[in-house]
């Protein structure tokens, strides 16, 4: 069957059917189960009404469970057990101590804590940096757009467009790498492979992802910045506070709330950066990260156990933001 | 309230200043690409894009001499020119790959057996024999040559029409249409249901499924590859468009009922109180007055969910199958980073028609893009 046929019948299907299981869900709730009439009309109500809230939840619970709650159990379960010609045997820690014994797995360690540092640091620095400035001229809202349009860009189209920034040529020939031909004009001895000097060629990665992050950061910061309360930039503004001072010791602590989230945010997705390093080096070079050492064990080595134990390691990594994220959303439903 | 601050011209000037470096920052890698995908693969490959605009001195493939051979005064003649379009300017040129550059234009130079050559600095060469040289292979001219800027369109036609890493990129593009476009209606309807309940129904639990919703917001979809793959196979669903769908739509359920519902809480409660008295059911309150409000929101989390379906790519490897009916722009665009690693014409052209929708979408819609992005992370 044609997909573009098979992509329509499942939007009217799908759509279609939830609107059908709400509906339907609902009706048979009041018309049949407890009408709202009768001698036991009050009751009926009451009973309808607990009832009601999980026939809203159902198709959402279902789904959360199935895609979302049972793989995090299910990738626990199997970073746990050997495979045993096809069947699954408890092996303990035996995968776990299997990634510690590879050298790979060390430097994607090394290399996803370089990436924390750096890139949600400068992604948010870049994003103050625009936020603060567009907002006191005239076209910045343009220059808002333009500095915010690489998050439309996917992760793949960046590293093509970066790694076109990123060629080398071979000496002699006209560079067609804006980097190495600024390289040499700027007196450079000779073309670089960018991407193949360990160390260097990481920090060259996660200039794509500062490049397409910092745009998010500068929205978001830019929103707080207007909020700040005008009496305290221009009572610092009477007392003789110069333009620095005003950003950076009244600005500055009163988005700290803002700059966290922000901050966070990032680190979240730095911890599953994975298309960046396989589009670019596939972690040749030393640039390997966390997420693409666990799709080369899975999806290359097809070595379940160690994949599931990487990415657990994931996991073990974004838990204390989770957990921060669950208790300052619990706070606030209080 | 920077006013004062901001009266001094010198530092307004440092600003503007500031704001269009950063801006160029941002701008030119894309523009670099942008300008590269209608270039020619020669042009592209001798000189760097940004001297796109600028004629440009290069060494051209060699040119097989060809024409209508004329009898004249007892010779032989060939007459054409070397370039399809006027404005090219020889400036060396030569007849073999060892010497590429070993006449000056409008030199005659004996290629031996009675046959001359004359290249001129417009492109056009004589060819004369005292045999007819029909039958014979020419001789080829090797230039070196000033060209005006060319622009084309013939990258887009070729790569969206020809296969090259196993299918067109137009085939591909349809295929992340067919991926998005589900995957971004389904997951709003069933959220929107989800996230009324949460935010004006009662009942106990309530406030741990919010905290759940906002936990799972964080979960890497990582962990979700293995088991899910064993589970749609164990279901018969394997490899295809109905797993990829079900799978973005589980993905990206938390952060729909996490946006709906923080924009639903802040509905007017006068309006649904006053429509509960007049006798409305849940279901018509819902549907008549929550979903309708909540358009903005909607909107917003639309445009996240497409954006994010459209430049997925580690979804669409795991869930799709890797045929030429299935394979998405980005997986395309991957294995052309490759098979075709030096080809920029082509690259950079791929990754335009892979980039373009998003942009168009973003450039549209960036209003609700930035208000969802404002709810879903400011508190």
């Amino acid at each position: 069957m044609n997909p573009a046929l098979q992509a329509l019948i499942t939007i009217t299907v799908g759509v279609g059917g939830c609107v059908g299981y709400f509906w339907l869900s609902n009706l048979v709730l009041d018309r049949v189960l407890f009408p709202a009439r009768g001698p036991q009309a009050g009751r009926n109500i009451t009973r309808a009404n607990m009832i009601r809230p999980w026939l809203f939840l159902f198709p959402a619970l279902v789904a959360l469970a199935v895609y979302l709650a049972y793989p995090v159990v299910a990738t626990a379960w199997l970073s746990l057990h050997r495979d045993a010609g096809g069947a699954r045997e408890f092996a303990g820690l035996d995968n776990y101590a299997r990634m510690m014994a590879e050298p790979k797995f060390w430097e994607s360690m090394r290399n996803n804590l370089l990436w924390l540092v750096v890139v949600p640091a400068l992604s948010t620095a870049f994003g103050l940096l625009a936020a603060q400035l567009t907002d006191r001229i005239g076209w910045g809202n343009l220059a808002k757009s333009l500095i915010f349009m690489p998050m439309a860009i996917s992760f793949v189209g960046a590293s093509v467009i970066w790694k076109l920034i990123y060629d080398a040529r071979p000496a002699g020939q006209d560079q067609i790498g804006i980097l190495n031909a600024l390289y040499l004009w700027a007196g450079g001895d000779a073309p670089q492979q960018w991407l193949q000097i360990p160390f260097w060629n990481s920090l060259f990665l996660m200039a794509v992802l500062v490049w397409i992050q910092a745009g998010f950061a500068m929205v978001i910061l830019s929103a707080a910045l207007r909020a700040i309360p005008e009496e305290t930039v221009e009572a610092a503004i009477l007392d003789g506070a110069n333009p620095l001072q005003i950003f950076f010791r009244i600005k500055v602590p009163q988005i700290r709330g803002t700059i966290v989230v922000v901050w966070t945010t990032i680190t979240i997705t730095v911890l599953k950066v994975f298309d960046i390093v396989l589009a670019m080096t596939n972690g040749q070079w030393e640039t390997q990260v966390l997420a693409n050492y666990m799709y080369d064990k899975f999806f290359r080595a097809f070595d379940v156990g160690v994949g599931s134990a990487a990415a657990m390691v994931i996991m073990a990594l974004v838990t204390p933001i989770l957990v921060w994220n669950v208790r300052n959303a619990r706070r606030e439903m209080q | 309230m920077d006013g004062i601050a901001g009266r001094k011209p010198a530092l307004t000037w440092a600003v503007h200043l500031s704001v269009a470096l950063l801006v160029a920052l941002w701008v030119l890698p894309t523009l670099g690409l942008f300008v590269s995908s209608f270039r020619t693969g020669d042009q592209i490959a001798t000189s760097g894009w940004w001297r796109a605009l600028g004629a440009q001195e290069q060494q051209l493939n060699p040119i097989r001499v060809k024409g209508q051979e004329v009898a004249r005064d007892g010779a032989f003649v060939i007459e054409g020119t070397l370039f399809d379009a006027p404005g090219a300017t020889v400036s060396r040129w030569g007849t073999s790959s060892r010497e590429p550059a070993a006449h000056a234009p409008g030199d005659t130079v004996d290629l031996g057996e009675g046959q001359t050559l004359r290249v001129d600095a417009d492109g056009a060469y004589v060819l004369t024999a005292t045999a007819s040289t029909a039958g014979t292979r020419l001789p080829r001219v090797f230039a070196t040559a000033t060209t005006p800027p060319q622009f084309t369109l013939d990258n887009y036609a070729n790569v969206l029409f020809s296969p090259l890493a196993g299918q067109s990129v137009g085939q591909a593009f349809l295929n992340t249409l067919t991926v998005a476009i589900p995957a971004t209606v389904i997951p709003i309807l069933i959220a929107a249901f989800a996230a009324y309940a949460l935010a004006w129904m009662e009942f106990p639990g309530r406030a741990l499924l919010v905290a759940a919703v906002v936990g799972l917001l964080v979960v890497p979809l990582q962990l979700a590859l293995i088991p899910l793959l064993d589970l749609h196979n164990r279901l018969g669903i394997g490899k295809g468009y109905l797993g990829i769908w079900l799978a973005h739509t589980g993905f990206g359920l938390p952060l729909a009922i996490y946006l709906l519902r923080n924009y639903m809480v802040g509905l007017p409660r006068d309006i649904i109180e006053c429509a509960r008295v007049d006798g409305a059911t849940e279901f018509q309150i819902f549907t008549r007055i929550i979903l309708p409000l909540s358009f903005p929101a909607l909107a917003s989390f639309a445009i996240f969910q497409f954006l994010w379906t459209w430049n997925d790519l580690l979804v669409a490897l795991v869930f799709l199958g890797t045929g030429n009916d299935q394979q998405v722009l980005t997986g395309n665009l991957v294995n052309l980073m490759g098979s075709r690693g030096g080809d920029w014409e082509i690259l950079a052209t791929s990754a335009f028609v892979s980039i373009f929708v998003p942009l168009v979408v973003f450039f549209s819609m960036q209003r609700f893009l930035v208000r969802g992005l404002l709810a879903g992370s400011v508190k």
